[in-house]
């Protein structure tokens, strides 16, 4: 009785096992496959319109938009009301998509090479890559900051180009703005819509 | 006798030990807090922009000669050969090494600055005035470009404020100041092309050598240059931010962004 029981408990910790290992997606594996998707939308038969499209739709599954949102605004995000909130999230989404579509619409066929990830903590690894030299360009050194809190879905939080953090360059933007304006963070949505409405 | 000889040995080891492990202990704080100190000076956030309005005027001249000069220029030069643009690349790199080298032993790099002078000296005599950078064909380290700025840096020497200079463009006001060590014998080159009259260099080739050192910039950073000022709000607070974010790398001598990054305010972002 005892070794049925065991042998039950067993199986049920191996399948328990399996199940959370088959379906956690390393961080590396999760961004080859996010570049190839990129790859292969810009590298299709696709007009630039669609492309946009395609570009968004991959940004919304594999991007952390809120996180990101959230980090840009600093400590401005601790002062705002709930309203203020619902409205920054809205106008950030849709600047953020436009401006990541619009970065990557340029180019045709990147190629990217993952190289290696370094785990942080529990809630972030860093994955190396490196974007091919061409004629016109030299090599370029890419880090992504994944957010792995949930292994099943991990979501990019920052991208950094040769040492340089994208978060971190729009934190100290959106900033630079909200500072011009007195600490008026209305100055801010109305550059985000702006943007978006270009 | 014998005792007493026993113990007062015991207590020699246990103090040696102590003493050992307290200096191992100090010495590692301090390399500890040294690093720390050094990332809060120059945290990008952390430095002011005091002359935001002289600034913000300079950086729109200097764009305006970007747009007549510089960019043209790059975007010709950028579709050389890569043989000619790698060559011309090799080269400033190489001219750089007569301000790394006393950089480096300024800042008690001395290894670096053995492995700086190897280059240089491979490089100018097989490598054809460094066109060709035979140093790292033969497996010496990555080059690593140093200067006072960085020196001052690293013996504690704040930023002081962001300061946009027309045509030189971003510097911090140590940065400025440091930069003019160049001019008072700091830099090989300097010397031999303008502060001394020799027969083979002369004021023209410095003066040139500069300005190919901006036009190879540029073109280097050509896209990412057109990317980041056609996505970006406010176009003169991202330069602000590469330009230090940049600064604080290579006065870490670091090329990892979990060094310089504070993760802090990551961590506080939840899902």
């Amino acid at each position: 009785m005892i070794k049925k029981i065991l042998t039950i408990f067993t199986i049920l910790i191996s399948i328990t096992s399996f199940n959370s290992i088959s379906y956690s997606i390393e961080p590396d594996v999760f961004v080859q496959s996010t570049v190839n998707r990129a790859a292969s939308t810009l590298g299709g038969n696709l007009n630039k319109e669609q492309r946009v499209e395609e570009l968004k739709k991959i940004a919304k599954e594999t991007v952390d938009i809120y996180g990101v949102g959230m980090y840009s605004l600093g400590a401005t995000r601790k002062s705002l009301t709930e309203e203020q909130l619902k409205t920054y999230n809205q106008v950030f989404e849709n600047y953020f998509l436009k401006s990541f579509a619009d970065r990557l619409a340029e180019y045709s066929n990147p190629i990217i090479e993952v190289n290696s990830k370094e785990k942080l903590n529990e809630n972030y690894t860093i994955v190396s890559s490196t974007l091919v030299a061409t004629d016109k360009r030299p090599e370029i050194k890419i880090e992504w900051r994944i957010y792995t809190k949930n292994p099943d879905a991990p979501l990019i939080r920052d991208l950094i180009i040769e040492g340089l953090s994208l978060a971190r360059t729009q934190k100290e933007e959106f900033s630079s703005i909200i500072q011009s304006a007195n600490g008026d963070v209305n100055a801010l949505f109305d550059n985000l819509k702006n943007f978006s409405n270009k | 006798m014998r005792l007493n000889y026993n113990i007062r040995a015991s207590m020699i080891k246990k103090i040696t030990t102590i003493l050992i492990t307290t200096i191992a202990l100090m010495v590692n704080v301090n390399a500890s807090s040294d690093g720390e100190l050094l990332l809060k000076k120059n945290n990008p956030a952390e430095i002011d922009d005091c002359w935001e309005g002289f600034n913000r005027a300079s950086f729109a001249l200097n764009q305006g000669l970007d747009k007549v000069i510089f960019k043209p220029v790059a975007s010709v030069y950028r579709v050389l050969p890569t043989p000619i643009k790698s060559g011309v690349s090799n080269s400033l790199d190489n001219l750089s090494n007569v301000v790394t080298i006393p950089n480096n032993i300024l800042q008690g790099e001395f290894s670096k600055a053995g492995v700086n002078t190897g280059r240089f000296l491979i490089n100018t005599t097989v490598g054809i005035l460094g066109i060709i950078d035979v140093a790292s064909l033969i497996g010496f380290e990555e080059y690593e470009k140093e200067d006072y700025g960085q020196t001052l840096a690293v013996h504690g020497v704040g930023p002081g404020c962001y300061l946009v200079l027309p045509v030189l463009g971003p510097k911090t006001a140590r940065d400025t100041l440091a930069s003019t060590l160049n001019f008072m014998g700091g830099d090989a080159w300097y010397n031999i092309t303008v502060a001394n009259d020799t027969q083979h260099v002369s004021e023209f080739d410095y003066y040139a050598s500069r300005v190919i050192a901006g036009v190879d910039f540029r073109a280097k950073n050509y896209d990412s240059i057109e990317n980041l000022q056609k996505n970006s709000l406010d176009f003169y607070a991202s330069v602000k931010s590469v330009y230090l974010q940049d600064r604080q790398q290579k006065i870490l001598n670091s090329n990892q962004v979990i060094e310089s990054m504070d993760d802090s305010d990551w961590e506080e972002i939840g899902n």
